[in-house]
């Protein structure tokens, strides 16, 4: 009975308190450029009108057009409810499960870019194109830093893996997953979440042609996918392991919205980044990922 | 000593590669200057007590690789009045990976090599490689004449690693004589520098090789 109550309380979180963490960003980029900016809720505001309206379909779209952001939205949930969640530990655990997490976030890629193909519209193909060919890069630092991880607490489990700190790689494993993390929810250095150009966007573009509750499901399944990297980036560097109860709560909502905060700042003082800078970009979040597992490997260099 | 010390090594190598990666004159610039005062401070970490003598090479050193040298060369780089991009000849993304590459086959290679046994916790050898390397990536691989005097002085900054090891066994007044004869290096390449601009209009050392009567 506990077993279940607990699993309910994790799908809570993960769907509930998924969307605040956009919110917060924005506010934060609003404090800074000194405007008072749209409420911290105002992404649940969004979610509510778009299960209300209809969905508009184009002739070409076959019906990969709305399954592919709802098997993607069950992906991005599959994935985050294989991650351990500070205090409440993991719910599922098995050898191996980080793979799945890597695999269920590339599947989560794929129906998204799939979908976006469907409406045959030349814009939503190079966003399309733009999202797999920056994928190849942050899924090699993404890999890289799982390794990492795993050498330094000799585990291909996610619960053991994440429990204790990364120890002297830490700092470099953090900026290369924050990196990722902006990269792999398209915020600003890579791709502009406000911009509604269709030549430089790269996930805006790609949704550009779903409506109504697709796109609900669409924005929701982006907030949980930036909840989960942000929930991987906090775990990966703290020991998570020697910590329980509220003291591992607090850890865990700080260090969130800590990075919450992190990305609005990078957002508000950063601007995107020309397109032939962004391998370069890319090409460092790997090197210093791969450089944590250069120190994970050698034991902290003593 | 030797965590303090590793970090500044670590710190060190870091900067080779933000080195390769910078695609602009200044920033360049101020990459080489703040890894010679980082490189500047290892004796003072190396020692067990602080000699004055020590102390003043380290002043020396950090002054003249943070401040001197980056201030000539931004002069010469204001006189020559050039374009401040930094077109390479082997392109960053490339001289990325292969510095990346390169510093993980010399942190390899330092252990292979037969050490004193407190020189094998460190990575001053494995430091000296890898600056050694980005160096000489840096002279291939950049046209302008001042981007290859900064890969020049982190080629020294792997060599004066490599002098550290023998710290104990070298008069600093060595040290010195090496820090002046830098600058002079130094001096002398503005001056050139200014030369080959007025002579040829140009910094782009591709240019230097077809000359003709």
């Amino acid at each position: 009975m506990s077993a279940i109550v607990e699993f309910l309380v994790r799908l809570a979180v993960w769907l509930l308190l998924a969307p605040l963490l956009p919110g917060l960003i924005n506010k934060v980029k609003a404090w800074v450029a000194g405007r008072r900016g749209p409420p911290v809720l105002q992404l649940y505001y969004d979610l509510a009108r778009l299960w209300r309206k209809g969905v508009v379909l184009s002739t070409l779209a076959s019906p990969g057009f709305v399954v592919g952001p709802a098997v993607a939205w069950v992906a991005v949930l599959g994935a985050a409810l294989l991650l351990p969640l500070g205090p409440l530990g993991i719910s599922l655990s098995f050898r191996g499960d980080v793979i799945l997490l890597v695999y269920l976030l590339a599947l989560a890629r794929f129906c998204t870019t799939w979908a976006a193909l469907e409406t045959g519209s030349a814009f939503e193909g190079m966003g399309a194109a733009r999202e797999v060919s920056y994928a190849v890069l942050t899924e090699a630092a993404v890999i890289t830093a799982v390794l990492a991880l795993s050498l330094r607490s000799g585990s291909v489990e996610l619960g053991t893996m994440l429990a204790s700190s990364a120890g002297t790689g830490s700092v470099l494993l953090a900026a290369g997953l924050f990196t990722v993390l902006l990269a792999e929810n398209c915020r600003v250095p890579f791709d502009d979440p406000n911009t509604h150009l269709e030549l430089t966007m790269i996930h805006e573009v790609m949704v550009l042609d779903h409506s109504g509750p697709p796109l609900a499901v669409v924005l929701h399944g982006a907030a949980m996918k930036l909840l989960l990297f942000a929930v991987l980036l906090v775990e990966a560097v703290l020991p998570f392991g020697e910590w329980s109860g509220l003291g591992g709560a607090v850890a865990l909502i700080g260090g969130v919205a800590l990075v919450g905060v992190g990305v609005g700042l990078v957002e508000s003082w950063l601007a995107r980044y020309a397109f032939k800078r962004v391998p370069l970009l890319l090409t460092t979040a790997f090197l210093l990922c791969l450089f944590a597992l250069l120190v994970a490997w050698k034991g902290g260099w003593s | 000593m030797n965590e303090s010390l590793n970090l500044l090594v670590a710190l060190a190598m870091g900067l080779n590669l933000v080195a390769l990666g910078s695609s602009r004159l200044p920033s360049l610039i101020r990459v080489v200057a703040l890894q010679g005062m980082v490189l500047g401070l290892v004796p003072l970490v190396m020692e067990h007590e602080v000699r004055g003598m020590v102390v003043l090479v380290a002043v020396a050193t950090v002054a003249m690789k943070g401040l001197v040298i980056p201030g000539l060369l931004r002069r010469a780089m204001r006189t020559a009045n050039i374009d401040r991009d930094l077109f390479p000849l082997v392109g960053f993304l490339p001289s990325l990976l292969i510095g990346a590459a390169g510093t993980i086959g010399a942190v390899v290679l330092a252990r292979w090599l037969p050490l004193l046994p407190e020189h094998h916790e460190t990575l001053l050898v494995s430091g000296a490689l890898a600056s050694v390397f980005t160096g000489l990536l840096l002279l291939i691989g950049r046209s302008k004449a001042i981007s290859q005097v900064c890969g020049y002085l982190v080629l020294e900054n792997g060599i004066y690693l490599f002098g550290m090891l023998l710290l104990g066994s070298t008069p600093l007044l060595v040290e010195g004589g090496i820090l002046l004869d830098l600058t002079v290096a130094v001096f002398v390449i503005g001056i050139i520098v200014d030369r080959i601009q007025r002579a040829f209009d140009t910094l782009d050392t591709r240019k230097l090789t077809v000359l003709r009567e």
